[in-house]
């Protein structure tokens, strides 16, 4: 008995009762889908987080206050303010901040150590204060749009963040020194307040939180990967950002990239160098924290990875609910058709051919459902699911697949089994 | 003398034990020569079913030897019986069964299929036999397409395409009205005459006529065994319409 004819004969099989083995096979389908969707959505989540620590840059590192500061708005007054260039210049405006070293936050002063320690921090390319505005909202000839985030830097952040203008023009150092109130709108907030054609909203004033801003660019699209929306933000300089929207108080940051990302490990020690020295503390109790982005990825993807191997255990779940179906049905199959298993074996059939034959069936039906399963698990992951685009993982594809095969001569095993041991004399008198 | 196809001595089998066992066979003896026609009869419950199934390499008797062309069945292991019960046995049934939803040729192929025949050299000995059989015109039916008396003769075909040193029967006519008994009859019949081997359990007057002999049971012994026509002969219903050997 050749193979062919071993299939002939399980195809018949499998035909013979077609809403039956249709049903069977649905549950190696939805198990093999579930298994590919849901491996996607995990996989589309890392993806996501990632492209978002991307788009921060591979060497950019954050220097935050440790979780007992208070935060940047409304703490204590007092920082002076101080003309501060992309990189060294310094306008020489005294800071007062200098002196406060033994608050836990981050000043001015200490970005501005950062930014001209050329000597002492060979690796460090730019350096960026960072203050952020809460719940701020754009308004611009009757439409209104509720921001993001609002940031208040120098001219270096762009750089920093690879973000770039693409219409109108960045603003300067001299716009930072002069307390210009100038903006940089994302894309999304361009969008909502004037529609499609962003670019006529350059040189417009616009009012953020009833203040009036010029529009002097609008930034390159971010993308918006994952729920969070990278083009839902405002940037303006740091000094016209605390004069009407946070206030006078501490950073709430300072965005440091490092030369290239090799050297990001270096510049993170030379930045605990300096502000240790300033804050004359020691690592043991640090008030700040410096994290980067291989640090931030190295978190997100490890509990990305928790969550795609709790998604992978569920959908794996329902593949050998699924695979117990085949078995079910297969044990169905071999009393109903006993009386054929009888004749077969009178007519000379072996163990070989009879197990063949109902092993055969039990793969048929689940190999049908695993590639059903595959078509709709690819077509299902074209879908956005919980806000996540899910990413297709070839090797979860292969996997379902595989295991939907295994599954059915796993499951197709026993009943196979069964059949072939029957004595044909009981076979035959069966009814 | 030749080797005969069927060689039963001190045969029994019991079912259950002790206060409850049935004896089935009480020790059957029993040889038949290639190319005889013999009909065993008996009532139900004389044993001569149990009979037809030890001979048929589809049960195992208690105790005794049997010799299918000269092979001890006892000694074969399960394994090999399927290549046995291929290579020397063609059945015929009471209720045909037939391979359902199969048509008559596959049907008719599936003994050599699972003898390892190449397709092409099945095909045209299946459709040799259903033509043999006289069904030549229904190679593609499938077994409820046909009526008992077709379905018969498929079986019939499918029981002989290997070329089977024995042919067994078992109530080939039970199912069947006078007419298709008539027709299957005189295919067996013409087998005997072609010197096949023949056994056939009935327990119908009119089915043992045919027989070259005939074996009575009872409680599972044989009470009788007498001889209607020489070995060599034709099957007595033919020798008398004088139709040539």
């Amino acid at each position: 008995m050749n193979v062919s004819e071993t299939a002939r004969f399980a195809w018949q099989g499998v035909t013979a009762d077609k809403p039956r083995s249709g049903l069977t096979t649905l549950g190696i389908l939805i198990g093999v889908a579930a298994v590919i969707i849901l491996v996607a959505v995990g996989t589309g989540s890392s993806k996501s987080v990632q492209a978002q620590i991307d788009a921060l840059g591979s060497n950019t590192l954050t220097v935050q206050a440790a979780s007992t500061a208070s935060g940047g708005r409304g703490g204590p007054g007092g920082g002076a303010i101080a003309g501060f260039g992309a990189f060294s210049q310094s306008s020489g405006a005294t800071s007062q901040n200098a002196t406060k070293t033994h608050t836990p936050e981050l000043t001015l002063a200490d970005a501005r150590a950062l930014a001209t320690s050329k000597r002492e921090a060979p690796d460090v390319l730019g350096v960026a204060p960072l203050v952020t505005a809460q719940s701020v909202e754009a308004t611009y000839d009757g439409a209104s749009h509720s921001v993001g985030s609002t940031i208040g830097t120098t001219p270096a952040y762009l750089l920093i963040d690879n973000s770039s203008v693409q219409e109108g023009r960045a603003f300067t150092d001299a716009d930072y020194t002069q307390h210009r109130r100038v903006a940089l709108l994302g894309r999304t907030v361009a969008e909502d307040l004037i529609g499609d054609d962003t670019s006529r909203l350059v040189g417009r004033v616009i009012e953020l939180n009833g203040i009036e801003f010029t529009v002097d660019g609008i930034l390159t699209s971010k993308g918006s990967t994952g729920p969070q929306d990278q083009d839902d933000r405002v940037i303006a300089p740091l000094t016209a950002v605390q004069d009407t929207l946070s206030g006078y108080g501490a950073l709430s940051a300072i965005s440091v990239k490092a030369t290239s990302a090799d050297t990001v490990n270096p510049a993170e020690s030379e930045i605990e160098s300096i502000l240790d020295a300033r804050h004359d503390v020691t690592s043991a109790d640090r008030d700040y924290s410096v994290a980067n982005a291989s640090s931030i990825l190295g978190a997100a993807t490890s509990s990305n990875r928790t969550f795609t191997v709790l998604l992978g255990a569920v959908a794996a779940i329902s593949l050998l609910v699924g695979g117990i179906g085949v078995m079910n049905i297969m044990l169905v199959t071999v009393t109903e058709r006993t009386r054929e298993i009888g004749i077969k074996k009178a007519l000379g059939a072996g163990r070989a051919d009879i197990v063949g034959q109902f092993l055969t069936e039990a793969v048929l039906l689940s190999v049908f459902g695993g590639v059903v399963g595959v078509v709709v698990g690819l077509v299902g992951s074209r879908f956005t699911i919980v806000g996540v685009q899910p990413a297709v993982a070839p090797y979860s594809v292969g996997l379902a697949f595989g295991v939907a095969i295994l599954i059915g001569l796993f499951f197709g095993l026993y009943p196979a089994n069964r059949a072939a041991s029957l004595r044909p004399i009981d076979a035959l008198r069966y009814e | 003398m030749t080797r005969p196809v069927i060689e039963l001595t001190g045969v029994t089998k019991t079912y259950g034990a002790g206060e409850t066992a049935v004896h089935a066979l009480a020790g059957v003896d029993l040889v038949v020569e290639p190319g005889d026609y013999v009909a065993i009869m008996g009532v139900s419950g004389s044993g001569k079913s149990t009979l037809m199934n030890i001979v048929g390499c589809l049960d195992v008797g208690t105790s005794g030897q049997y010799l299918l062309d000269g092979i001890d069945v006892r000694r074969v292991a399960e394994s090999r019986l399927a290549v046995v019960r291929n290579r020397k046995l063609g059945f015929v049934f009471q209720s045909f069964n037939l391979v359902a939803r199969t048509s008559a040729l596959r049907n008719v192929e599936l003994p050599l299929a699972y003898a390892g025949v190449s397709r092409g050299e099945r095909r045209e000995r299946a459709a040799a036999a259903l033509t043999r059989v006289g069904l030549a015109d229904r190679l593609e039916h499938e077994p409820a397409e046909l009526s008992g008396g077709q379905q018969q003769r498929v079986a019939l075909a499918r029981a002989i395409v290997t070329r089977p040193s024995l042919l067994l029967a078992d109530e080939p006519t039970g199912a069947l009205d006078s007419h298709s008994t008539a027709e299957v009859l005189a295919q067996f019949d013409e087998l005997a005459v072609e010197g096949r081997t023949v056994l056939v359990i009935t327990h119908e007057h009119d089915v043992a006529r045919h027989a070259k002999r005939v074996v009575r049971m009872a409680d599972g012994m044989i009470v009788a065994d007498e001889r209607q026509a020489p070995l060599d002969a034709p099957p007595p219903l033919l020798s008398a319409r004088a139709v040539p050997a």
